[in-house]
């Protein structure tokens, strides 16, 4: 973020040096290192997304090759350290393969849902009036429907599939994200360095590169952070009812949904995916709770 | 250019800023913040502007920025109207400029205050280095060692330190006016004194042109070379600044300077205080608006509306009293005579 501040090359204009201070972000990222939880939630974010890169050349056994003579072993069966499935595959390699889809469903849709939301969010704060009033109206329809019903029905209509869940978690986030922005970049838009700014003759598109985007994105990201648990949780909803991904590739919220005939057998096993899921959004509700606290500074 | 002519010259500006109505259609009245103001700023003088809050001095300030739409009048600078296209907004923007009150709020979080400073040079076109060399020129000149001072982030400046920052923001376009709006208002005494100080010293030295806006009487007195004094969105009297200040013609501008205590024991007010708040600019009162607390209220007050009369050389109030054959028993007789 620090490539959107007008960038200072002191150095070069003069040769001594100057005092310099840190800046905004250099101070998040100390206070952020001093928060021990922040820490621990960013080092297992950080776990979970090695494996969803490297996780597919580290697995202990083939996690596609079924085997109906090893079906539902438990935990702790040799060969099988975490047991396995209804089908007899490995659960291990399983959830180690399944964390790439799982984070990328997840994480795709927030990033795209704060591209748009925030460009979205952004112009109506800055434009305020009538735009403002007609943008955040449109906005508020999605309101109407709750995100869950929401993305099931998008997801619905526009039928099963990875590409189509992606689209229809977006459209489902992208609301929240835009609101958020509106809010922020309205409170920023009624500061006198604005006021300063347009002043000086500065075009709309200039302030809000140089004066607004550098002051709104900090909290819009830090909620957007925050939504990428629901994110996971609901597109492992949208696995579990057969609209994202599709059996046999391995996916946290499918996995949940082909184990549940075991849950009374294997309940441990059955539970296993519900576990990856809860650590992955802990862990990023706990990292953008630090961020959120880290960047409360009082000026 | 003759030497006559104002640098800027305000023809009846207004700005009604209107109330939102309710679901049913109630309410949805107007606030007259200025209303149908008129006055000439000449080249090189300091115009000061009093009146108290809710007067409409800082809307004024705005509107003179463009940084809100005028619903009237107009503004002439340097003899073309601005938003013409003899004066466009853009080039206006670069021979006038603003300092806010609130100095924390008027500076970029986010920003070096060398960046804030050479943003506005930057957008004008000049290219980045020489915008940067300009910004650190200006900080020396108001007063920041600028090896200290440019790469500070504003929390890091003390009030009196960010207001000298604005003030160089201010100067980087190298205007000709200035807008002062409260701008030495939240500052100690002490750091108002040499903020005010540098003011003069930069006026001098940039031939800089003021209009200095503040509540402060004491200040106003020092800084201007004029006065405008304001009551509800209109303008009660203007004049030299001396004869202002010791002969102040509009009831109101009298009430106003009764209040600034005096040092010398002999001087005792003389005229009654001002009673109570300015009444709401949502439905100003009929007539002469400032007749609801005026001592010398007469019922003509309340009906009929004062004209902004000329009574000596530079000094103009709006008065029924001052008006010929007004009606009011104090006002000169032109008729019986």
């Amino acid at each position: 973020m620090n490539l959107l501040r007008v960038q200072s090359d002191a150095s070069k204009v003069m040769a001594l040096p100057y005092d310099r201070t840190p800046g905004y972000w250099q101070t998040v990222g100390q206070r952020l290192l001093r928060d021990k939880v922040a820490i621990v939630a960013a080092l297992v974010i950080l776990l979970l997304l090695l494996l969803a890169l490297f996780g597919g050349m580290l697995t202990p056994s083939d996690p596609y090759k079924t085997s109906m003579l090893s079906r539902l072993k438990p935990i702790g069966t040799a060969n099988f350290p975490l047991g396995t499935d209804e089908l007899g595959r490995d659960m291990l390699s399983r959830l180690m393969v399944g964390a790439r889809l799982s984070l990328f469903m997840g994480i795709t849709p927030v990033i795209l849902a704060f591209i748009i939301g925030s460009a979205v969010g952004i112009t109506a704060g800055y434009a305020g009036g009538y735009v403002n009033s007609l943008i955040m109206r449109t906005i508020d329809v999605f309101y109407a429907f709750p995100s869950v019903l929401l993305a099931i029905a998008l997801s619905g209509a526009l039928g099963a599939g990875i590409t189509n869940s992606l689209i229809s978690l977006t459209v489902v986030f992208i609301p929240p994200i835009a609101r958020v922005a509106e809010s922020v970049t309205t409170q920023i838009r009624g500061r006198d360095f604005v006021d300063a700014a347009r002043a000086s003759g500065a075009g709309a598109f200039t302030i809000v590169r140089v004066h607004v985007l550098g002051n709104v994105l900090g909290p819009i990201f830090v909620y957007a952070t925050s939504l990428i648990a629901v994110a996971m949780i609901l597109a492992s909803g949208l696995s579990f009812l057969g609209l994202g991904v599709k059996p046999p590739e391995p996916e946290w919220g499918l996995m949940l949904n082909t184990l549940r005939t075991a849950i009374y057998s294997q309940p441990w096993i059955a539970a296993l995916p519900g576990v990856m899921i809860f650590i992955t959004s802990i862990a990023f509700n706990l990292l953008s709770d630090g961020l959120r606290s880290a960047m409360e500074i009082k000026g | 250019m003759a030497s006559d002519q104002p640098l800027l010259e305000v023809r009846c500006l207004v700005k009604h800023f209107p109330l939102k109505k309710d679901l049913i259609g109630r309410g949805g009245g107007v606030v007259r913040a200025v209303d149908g103001i008129s006055f000439e700023v000449r080249e090189g003088e300091t115009l000061g502007v009093v009146g108290e809050s809710g007067c409409g001095k800082s809307t004024t300030a705005r509107l003179l920025m463009h940084l809100i739409n005028p619903d009237q009048g107009e503004m002439v600078f340097d003899g073309a109207v601005v938003g013409s296209s003899d004066m466009p907004i853009k080039r206006f923007r670069r021979q006038a400029q603003m300092v806010f009150q609130d100095s924390y709020a008027s500076l970029n979080p986010r920003l070096t205050i060398e960046d804030s400073i050479a943003f506005a040079p930057q957008v004008h076109g000049l290219p980045h280095k020489e915008s940067i060399a300009r910004a650190r020129d200006l900080l020396a000149r108001v007063g920041l060692e600028p090896r200290r001072f440019a790469e500070r982030y504003p929390h890091e400046l003390s009030g009196g330190q960010r207001q000298r920052v604005n003030i160089a923001r201010a100067l980087a376009l190298q205007p000709r006016m200035i807008i002062l709006d409260e701008a030495v208002s939240a500052l100690d005494k002490s750091v108002e004194a040499q903020v005010l100080n540098l003011l003069l010293d930069l006026k001098d030295e940039f031939n800089l042109t003021y209009i200095f806006i503040s509540h402060d009487l004491n200040v106003v007195r020092f800084m201007s070379d004029r006065v405008m004094v304001m009551y509800l969105g209109e303008v009660v009297e203007i004049g030299d600044s001396e004869s202002l200040f010791q002969a102040p013609l509009h009831p109101y501008t009298r009430a106003l300077l009764s209040s600034i205590p005096s040092m010398d024991p002999d001087q005792r007010t003389e005229f009654p205080p001002l009673q109570g708040d300015p009444p709401n600019p949502i439905n100003p009162p009929a007539g002469c608006r400032f007749h609801t607390r005026c001592a010398d209220a007469e019922s003509v007050c309340s009906q009929r509306l004062p004209k902004l009369v000329s009574q000596s050389h530079n000094h103009s109030a709006a008065c029924l009293m001052l008006e010929a054959d007004s009606g009011h028993r104090k006002a000169r007789h032109l008729l019986s005579q």
